[in-house]
């Protein structure tokens, strides 16, 4: 009971100051924040398929950038706004992942071979985008970018504290849904398939149904992603938003916060983020301004981390707070 | 178009399959037997390519010669990697290998970077700019001489694990792991001489691949993908498959660029992948499980 009360006063400073966030920060801190909490919830998305199902995709930029063009599209050419785009973009991206589902989990494809058919998708698609001039194709597709100041929520249109906001609420919804579908009957028959797929199956459990639902729920969430992603940077082109090193960006986070939790993704974004950032200042700081000194810090943080923290950092950290008994 | 054209694309498509074929060999021949994934492959063989350019730059070198050296120097790098960074994950799972490979890619990528700069650089040998003809047709002779030393190499490799005692205890460690250690085999080792041949291979290509194409810091991951389709839709793990899917690979992308569009031509790779998946999922030549 104790831990518990701990866990819960700690998340609730947490969430308080992410809250109150935009009142003291400068647009620079806001920036970066806003970054992290859309890696935040990118990642649980995938987390979902990989650390609840135990399925290993490396194309999730398939359903962000199909996510952002749908919604980013409606509203270039009709002038639809992204509440009612996201809803296609969810269809798209939800029949997508059925598609993708169904073809290998009917053919039996696991492992590195399914991870490796995902990879395939998000590129025949990128290459599909280069050569759809109705999307822009290789040059682009872009957002009027209207004036900031003005708030104009129906259009997702105002200051980066909206965009904070909507970020915000997304991790938030996505943390919760997180939860309940972990500790739900779906969530036990998911840890089980990742577990042992085969005594999963003994035990009774649709195996396929199952895997295909962790699929439909990662990809339309994802699909959310996107259309933020559409609306926050307002351009698109088809070789960066679908590129396999965004697919990459979004795993990075929940397998380096510690993959199959909820704090994770949350974790591991900021951390990424920060990193990332903070080694421009460093490297700025230093004078050492070669191009690719800050990836090489990048990447030399991820090689100590999947080293020396197979499980990632959220368990390490947990039981230095005492949230672990 | 007329049948000459396709006939000259689709030769100039397998001899630029033969190269990567042998390319992805490396990755094919260490997923045999390592059963990790060599994500940082492409990258690898970015590195041979610029050290060729250094070699033929700075000593005048022929990348013809330059490739002995360099294999040596990849087989070394390989050998080093597999003992000192990968042989704790053999044992885990395959998403923390992923990772461990997806950070070294990233790491070589901007090295390279900081040392060469974004340009792209290239090595051109004066003797190769006559085509060869051959009644009406008419033959890259850079493409052909690549494709020579490409099936050079994979016809020594292919010796070595058939006719050594090396080879065959490799092959042993590929089939059982828990029957090699039994017997008393030292599966460590053969892991990373496995990995440094592997590494071989890559530079070997990588030597050859600098007289086709230009390099750029990032070619790597381009070339990554390109090597995972090949293995996949040959075999993983079969090393004549991925000759195979190689020239397969080579021919489609003469074709796709000539037929549909040269920016597209990955499109249909990625499409041959998709298929062979579906309906082949071991590849063409693979042992189904």
């Amino acid at each position: 009971v104790t831990v518990n009360r701990r866990a819960a006063s700690l998340l609730a400073a947490f969430v308080i100051l992410l809250v109150a966030l935009p009142l003291f920060a400068n647009p620079y801190v806001l920036s970066v924040a806003t970054l992290i909490l859309f890696f935040a919830f990118t990642g649980q998305a995938w987390n979902v398929m990989m650390g609840f199902a135990g399925q290993l995709s490396l194309g999730h930029s398939l359903y962000v950038g199909v996510g952002a063009y749908a919604a980013a599209g409606l509203y270039f050419h009709y002038g639809i706004g992204p509440w009612a785009g996201v809803w296609l973009a969810i269809l798209l991206c939800a029949l997508l992942g059925a598609f993708i589902g169904t073809l290998a989990f009917r053919f039996r494809i696991a492992g590195v071979y399914f991870a490796l058919l995902t990879i395939a998708f998000a590129e025949f698609t990128r290459i599909g985008f280069d050569h759809f001039p109705a999307l822009g194709g290789p040059g682009g597709l872009f957002l009027k970018v209207e004036q900031r100041e003005v708030l104009d929520l129906l259009a997702l249109r105002g200051p980066p504290a909206m965009f904070y906001y909507v970020a915000l609420v997304l991790t938030i919804a996505a943390f919760v849904l997180c939860t309940w579908l972990l500790r739900s009957r779906v969530g036990f028959y998911w840890q089980a398939i990742r577990e042992n797929e085969e005594a999963a199956q003994a035990l009774g459990i649709n195996v396929f149904r199952y895997k295909m639902l962790a699929m439909l729920v990662s990809s339309s969430m994802t699909a959310v992603a996107g259309v933020f992603f559409a609306f926050y940077y307002n351009n698109l082109f088809p070789e960066q938003i679908f590129n396999i090193s965004r697919s990459i960006e979004i795993i990075l986070g929940p397998i380096i916060g510690g993959l199959g939790t909820l704090f994770g993704p949350i974790i591991g974004a900021a951390l990424l983020t920060m990193v990332a950032d903070g080694s421009t200042e460093l490297i700025g700081a230093l004078g050492w301004e070669i191009p690719g000194v800050k990836q090489v810090l990048y990447g030399v943080v991820l090689l100590g981390v999947v080293v020396f923290l197979p499980h990632g950092v959220w368990p390490a950290l947990a039981r230095k707070l005492g949230l672990q008994r | 178009v007329n049948a000459l054209t396709v006939v000259d694309l689709v030769l100039a498509g397998v001899l630029t399959g033969l190269l990567y074929g042998l390319m992805a060999l490396g990755l094919s021949v260490i997923f045999g037997v390592v059963r990790v994934v060599n994500f940082a492959h492409g990258e690898m063989m970015a590195i041979a390519m610029y050290a060729t350019v250094v070699l033929f730059g700075w000593l005048g070198l022929d990348p013809f010669l330059a490739l002995l050296p360099v294999a040596a120097l990849f087989f070394g790098l390989g050998y080093l990697l597999q003992r000192g960074l990968l042989n704790p994950f053999i044992t885990r799972p395959e998403h923390s290998q992923f990772m461990l490979l997806v950070a070294l890619a990233i790491i070589l990528v901007n090295v390279l970077l900081m040392i060469f700069g974004p340009d792209a650089r290239h090595v051109q040998l004066d003797y190769l700019l006559e085509p060869i003809e051959i009644g009406p047709l008419l033959l890259d002779r850079g493409k052909v001489a690549a494709a020579a030393v490409a099936a050079v190499t994979a016809a020594a490799l292919f010796a070595f694990f058939r006719l050594t005692l090396t080879g065959k205890a490799i092959r042993a460690c590929a089939d059982n792991h828990l029957g090699a250690q039994v017997i008393g085999l030292h599966v460590k080792r053969l892991y990373a001489l496995t990995f440094g041949l592997g590494s071989a291979c890559v530079a070997v290509a990588g030597c050859m691949m600098i007289l086709l194409v230009d390099v750029t810091p990032t070619l790597g991951p381009g070339y990554t993908l390109l090597a995972f389709v090949i293995v996949i839709v040959g075999g993983l793990g079969s090393m004549p498959g991925a000759l195979l899917g190689g020239v397969l690979i080579g021919v489609s992308e003469a074709l796709a660029g000539l037929f549909i569009a040269p920016s597209a031509k990955s499109m249909f790779s990625f499409a041959l992948l998709i298929l062979v998946l579906l309906l082949r999922p071991q590849g063409l030549l693979g042992k189904s499980t």
